[in-house]
């Protein structure tokens, strides 16, 4: 079975980055936790916009929210990981409200009215001073810890997150949901025809995607001791998942997690050459891969892989 | 009609401004095929999107199962089992045959039943069978309006509502399509037909309704609608000559 493949997958990846602070330095730690941070807004955008086919851009609302939330509790009081799944649910429940209102709209109309929520929150962090700090940002507390097992302490934090996100796709794929958001994406009015409550289908999916950029957005706050609106709330948080799908395959399980570390190469090798452009170079390869490779790599490799195997027969 | 499958009364909708229903009223018997006639524009197929929820209803009432089931929600007319096979066929194109039927029985539950009827479904259309495997996308058009009408069949239900049945497709194609309907009817299936093909739909309906600008103009067996003069003249124009 491919389920039972793509299981084995799954905990083989989440073992080896698991193991990586043994072998690994501080850098190469930081690496880690930024592909797992990116693999589970993939992951995570991958639900919404390649199961249900909705093209979102509210990612960066929902880890602004998940951070922000996390970062207000720790500073109350609260230990770290109650404050982290605090956010999570949070964002859960702040997409599970908006998306009733938002999921009726298709096509670029949604992804607009999404890529406002980001900015909404932004500005509501922003002058909400007694409860966020506004423009000052926040400070979280520092774990006293030294600082290699505090590097692969947080690896290990993304790295959950990741591996939650990666095992909600694979139960989803799976299930009644799944099946209904698939059908959603080739043809909801035929979907509502047979029955699929399409709205309560869409609004799960949206909740789910929110999750875990929730999630994510806590666990950055807490590595990163720091966090100010325009850090969390940026729209390339909401850019870079739907990029990351396009490269590793719409719709599949673990494209979005090769190009999660796709674009996490490109911005090592790249950005740092381009440090004024990187925007337009996010543009460009988005360009490219619309017009390209509009399946992902994954796919592109598999149909080369399968020529080729023919050609040899 | 007292053994009345799906009943209509005096049904209003329409979009936006536009009203495109004004009141109508017909009846589906139990175990009988009724055709629906009626120039383009004249609100056939919103008369069917509005049966299945699709359309909301600003007056009158839907009533199938016993229930009143007015502005219900599609959901709630599968579950009472009045289903919908849309104009345009529109399958989910990148799932196979076998993927597209079995969506029909989304709301279904019972995996021995569902399997009986996707056995069924590829009796009644063998093609299906043998394409079961192929993207739904890969089929011509008759095999995808086969598809279509299976997937409505996997819905298990009372009444099937079609809409426009024939529109592209070869004279062969919907030969054997009228077919099937006889067989799915006969198995105990009520149908309502959406037909621009009026000599055709008179021919495999028992009877039938006549729709223009949102009203019903005209009703009757459809031995008696072939044969009044009105209708030869206004629908079946083409083939006195």
């Amino acid at each position: 079975m491919s389920g039972l493949r793509d299981w084995a997958l799954l905990v083989l990846g989440v073992a080896v980055l698991a193991a990586l602070p043994m072998v690994a330095d501080n850098y190469t730690l930081r690496l880690g936790t930024v592909f797992c941070m990116y693999a589970a807004l993939a992951l995570s955008w991958n639900v919404i916009g390649g199961f249900a086919g909705y093209p979102s851009f509210a990612t960066a609302a929902f880890f602004g929210l998940g951070a922000y939330t996390c970062a207000i509790l720790q500073s109350a009081g609260w230990p770290m990981l109650p404050a982290l799944a605090a956010g999570g649910a949070l964002a859960g429940l702040f997409a599970a409200a908006v998306g009733g209102a938002i999921l009726h709209l298709r096509g670029h109309y949604f992804a607009i009215a999404s890529l406002a929520l980001a900015e909404v929150l932004r500005e509501l962090a922003t002058k909400l001073e007694w409860l966020t700090g506004g423009g000052m940002g926040l400070n979280l507390p520092v774990p006293a810890m030294e600082l290699h097992a505090q590097a692969a302490f947080f690896l290990h934090l993304m790295l959950g997150v990741a591996a939650l996100a990666g095992a909600a796709t694979l139960l989803l794929r799976g299930s009644r949901l799944g099946f209904a958001l698939r059908c959603i994406q080739q043809n909801e009015d035929a979907a509502g025809m047979l029955g699929v409550d399409t709205r309560r289908a869409k609004t799960l999916a949206f909740a789910i995607s929110a999750i875990f950029p929730g999630l994510a957005g806590g666990a950055y706050a807490s590595w990163t001791h720091y966090i100010e609106p325009p850090d969390v709330f940026d729209v390339l948080l909401s850019v870079k998942p739907l990029v990351m799908v396009l490269l590793g395959g719409l719709g599949t399980v673990f494209g979005p997690v090769v190009g999660a570390g796709l674009l996490l190469l490109f911005e090592e090798a790249v950005w740092r050459s381009f440090l004024t452009l990187h925007a337009a170079v996010l543009g460009v390869i988005i360009v490219v891969l619309v017009l390209f490779l509009p399946n992902g790599l994954m796919d592109a490799t598999r149909r080369l892989l399968g020529r080729r195997g023919r050609g040899a027969a | 009609m007292s053994d009345a499958a799906l009943e209509v009364e005096e049904l209003h909708a329409g979009y936006g401004d536009v009203a495109v229903l004004r009141g109508v009223s017909l009846s589906v018997a139990a175990g009988a095929i009724t055709c629906i006639i009626g120039s383009n524009g004249a609100g056939k197929t919103t008369l069917l999107r509005a049966v299945s929820g699709l359309v909301s209803a600003r007056a009158g009432r839907v009533r199938a199962a016993g229930q009143d089931l007015t502005n219900a929600g599609p959901e709630a007319m599968v579950r009472a089992g009045v289903v919908h096979v849309p104009e345009g066929r529109r399958l989910f194109a990148a799932m196979s045959v076998r993927d597209n039927l079995l969506m029909g029985a989304y709301l279904r539950r019972d995996q021995a039943a569902i399997r009986r009827d996707l056995e069924r479904v590829y009796e009644t259309f063998p093609r299906l069978a043998e394409r079961r495997h192929q993207d739904a996308s890969t089929l011509s058009g008759g095999e995808q309006q086969m598809c279509a009408i299976g997937r409505g069949i996997m819905a298990d239900p009372r009444v099937l509502m079609i809409d426009e049945l024939s529109l592209g497709l070869a004279p062969a194609a919907v030969d054997l399509l009228m077919d099937a309907l006889r067989a799915i009817n006969a198995a105990g299936v009520a149908i309502l037909l959406v037909e621009q093909d009026v000599m055709a739909a008179l021919d495999v309906a028992h009877a039938g309704y006549i729709l223009d600008r949102g009203s019903v103009v005209g009703a009757g067996s459809s031995a008696a609608l072939a044969a009044d003069p009105m209708i030869r003249e206004a629908y079946l124009g083409a083939v006195q000559a």
